[in-house]
């Protein structure tokens, strides 16, 4: 059977959800063969067997962390080259950083490239990819018709299923190009845990707008996203304003989501917001403008000023978990 | 000391509008007005600011589209830039991220550069590899999604925010450089700015030009191929209630019903 290469993203060898659902769609298209590199790759090997990877490659080398993208690009090269023929498919989580690994893989090997996937299956021609266009407001299927299918995948886009794999571990040669060390990471600042679930991950997420007003009433969005375990979002408007970090936006300049539930609390609903949380399974919003274009799109809303609705919606999900 | 900076622009839909896709699969741009692609002006701002520091620094645009995109040239110069690069041919419809990225990369290299920048992705398309795949292309190191962009003495550095850590990077020019939307406002042309566009000078090129073969181009010349489009149907708007003192307790009823408490 043709072989799949997964990329792993993982922190320091504990393994990101997301690369565990590229473990699901990469069994539809043939044997996965994971490849790990970084401090704790070896780490990765264990839970990526018990998700069908049949072979895990890892590589070490501090150029992985002192320079940006390229030393990957070199190793997930390598590791295509090392397949005995070449890949079905080469697949890649959807961040920023993975997706510009997976463009530069295509260009080396001659490939055409497809990003942010929701879904693919096996095709007579290859690989077929699922994706949202035009903020959500289309579905496309594609194909890459010219070297090894490059795609990268967003979050949330496929379970997560134990499925035993011999996941053998085996040691990739990586020669690095002299581009390897082109650009070099002078410094790095973890972002600081929240203890809340990631974003692009979280089942439920609970994300707070302009009408949120003020960063010290942020904690309101928190209390009700701490009362039902999920994560915390942010509209650029409240970004903006200096009220939450950007790294918790939501939307086409921010993360893309796709819970399970998405709350918006003093969201208008504009498209570029829309484009990072529409394809949410159930969407509920709070908003005190009736005409509020959120309200288009959700499944429940109230109308009313969420300083008054939130809090109580918190104590009542407290009231009912006891 | 001289500067040369090239900046990539794109001509989009504007996402306001309504749009679809052409009976081809390609991006309609008949049916929704083009802009300058918003995440490109940050682009453009950037190099504004950084030519301001440097004797001798000349900013040119460059865009691969069909005639309207001069439209894109136009804001970009109106804001500031020196000069513009308009790269259109018939054979360039529908091409894909390697196509285009293959003009624009002989586009910076004719003209000479010793820093690319461009946006952090198109608003149409949303891929956001183009400036990685033009820093393998053009052999030169890739210095991007910067929030904070600073070029001295031959060295660009600058703050890239990603999912797990923020970090300080840099790389020795020549180099290609893509900003985010958090790299600061965009500047409006000034009425000045739009008078001075009017008579700055705007390269047009084609393929022949660029001594390109139109079949690794296009549509045909596409290493990807769309099958289907479908316009997803609009989401139903489920139950809206007002507010009466009980929102709350009843967001929480719903959220009993559909089990997430
Ligand atoms: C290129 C580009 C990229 C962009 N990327 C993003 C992105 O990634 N993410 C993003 O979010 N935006 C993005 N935007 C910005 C987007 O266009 C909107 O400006 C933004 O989403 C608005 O945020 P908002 O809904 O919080 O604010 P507003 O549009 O001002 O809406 C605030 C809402 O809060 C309601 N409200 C006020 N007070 C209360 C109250 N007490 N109780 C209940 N409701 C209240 C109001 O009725 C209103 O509907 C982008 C824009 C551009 C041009």
């Amino acid at each position: 059977m043709a072989e799949v290469v997964v990329y792993v993203d993982h922190v320091g060898g504990a393994v990101r959800k997301p690369t565990l659902e590229l473990l699901t769609l990469a069994r539809r298209l043939g044997d996965p063969v994971a490849v790990a590199l970084g401090e704790g790759a070896a780490e990765t090997a264990g839970v990526l067997a018990e998700h069908g990877a049949v072979r895990v490659l890892t590589a070490q080398a501090p150029e992985f962390a002192d320079y940006l993208v390229v030393p990957k690009v070199d190793a997930l090269h390598a590791a295509c080259q090392s397949l005995a023929q070449p890949p079905a498919a080469v697949l890649v989580p959807s961040s920023a950083e993975g997706k510009e690994i997976a463009a530069r893989l295509a260009v080396r090997t001659g490939s055409g490239i497809i990003t942010d996937a929701i879904d693919i299956e096996a095709g007579d021609l290859g690989p077929v990819a699922t994706q949202a266009a035009f903020a959500a407001s289309y579905t496309t299927k594609s194909r890459i018709t010219h070297g090894i299918p490059v795609i990268t995948v967003k979050a949330n886009s496929a379970p997560v299923q134990p499925a035993p794999a011999p996941g053998t571990v085996e040691t990739l040669t990586v020669t690095f190009t002299p581009a390897a060390t082109g650009t070099r990471i002078v410094s790095r600042t973890p972002r600081q845990s929240t203890g809340r679930p990631e974003l692009t991950e979280a089942a439920i997420v609970v994300s707070g707008g302009r009408g949120v007003n003020g960063a010290e009433n942020f904690a309101v969005i928190e209390a009700l996203a701490d009362s039902l375990g999920a994560a915390v979002g942010a509209s650029r408007a409240a970004v903006d304003a200096g009220w939450y970090p950007h790294t918790n936006q939501v939307g086409q300049t921010g993360k893309s989501v796709s819970p399970q539930l998405y709350i918006a609390s003093g969201i208008s609903g504009a498209i570029q917001h829309r484009a990072g949380m529409q394809t949410s399974k159930t969407i509920i919003a709070v908003n005190k403008d009736p005409e509020a274009p959120i309200f288009d799109l959700a499944d429940y809303g109230i109308i009313g000023d969420l300083h008054t609705v939130l809090p109580q919606l918190t104590q009542e999900v407290h009231t009912r978990k006891n | 000391m001289s500067l040369r900076i090239v900046v990539c622009v794109k001509f989009v839909p504007d996402a306001s509008g309504d749009r679809g896709f052409a009976d081809d699969l390609t991006v309609d741009r008949e049916g929704v007005d083009g802009l300058l692609s918003e995440l490109d002006e940050y682009a453009v701002e950037q190099a504004l600011q950084i030519a301001g520091g440097v004797e001798g620094c000349e900013v040119t645009v460059v865009t691969v589209g069909p005639g309207d995109a001069k439209d894109a040239l136009r804001k970009a110069l109106s804001m500031g830039a020196d000069k513009a690069v308009h790269v259109e041919d018939e054979a360039l419809h529908g091409s894909d991220v390697m196509g285009t990225s293959l003009v624009l990369a002989r586009v910076v290299e004719r003209a000479g550069f010793d820093l690319v920048i461009a946006g952090m992705a198109s608003t149409d398309g949303t891929m956001g590899v183009l400036p990685a795949v033009l820093a393998e292309r053009l052999g030169v190191p890739q210095v991007t999604l910067l929030s904070r962009v600073k070029v001295e003495g031959g060295v660009v550095s600058g703050r890239r925010d990603g999912d797990s850590a923020s970090e300080e990077v840099e790389a020795s020019l020549p180099a290609v450089v893509s900003v985010t939307d958090q790299s600061g406002e965009a500047r409006y042309p000034s009425f000045k700015g739009i008078m001075a566009a009017k008579k700055k000078p705007v390269d047009s090129l084609d393929l022949r030009d660029l001594e390109l073969d139109a079949a690794e181009v296009g549509l045909a010349g596409a290493w990807t191929a769309v099958d289907s489009a479908v316009k997803r149907p609009a989401r139903t708007a489920g139950t809206v209630v007002k507010d009466e003192g009980e929102g709350g307790r009843q967001l929480a009823e719903y959220l009993a019903t559909q089990k997430f408490i």
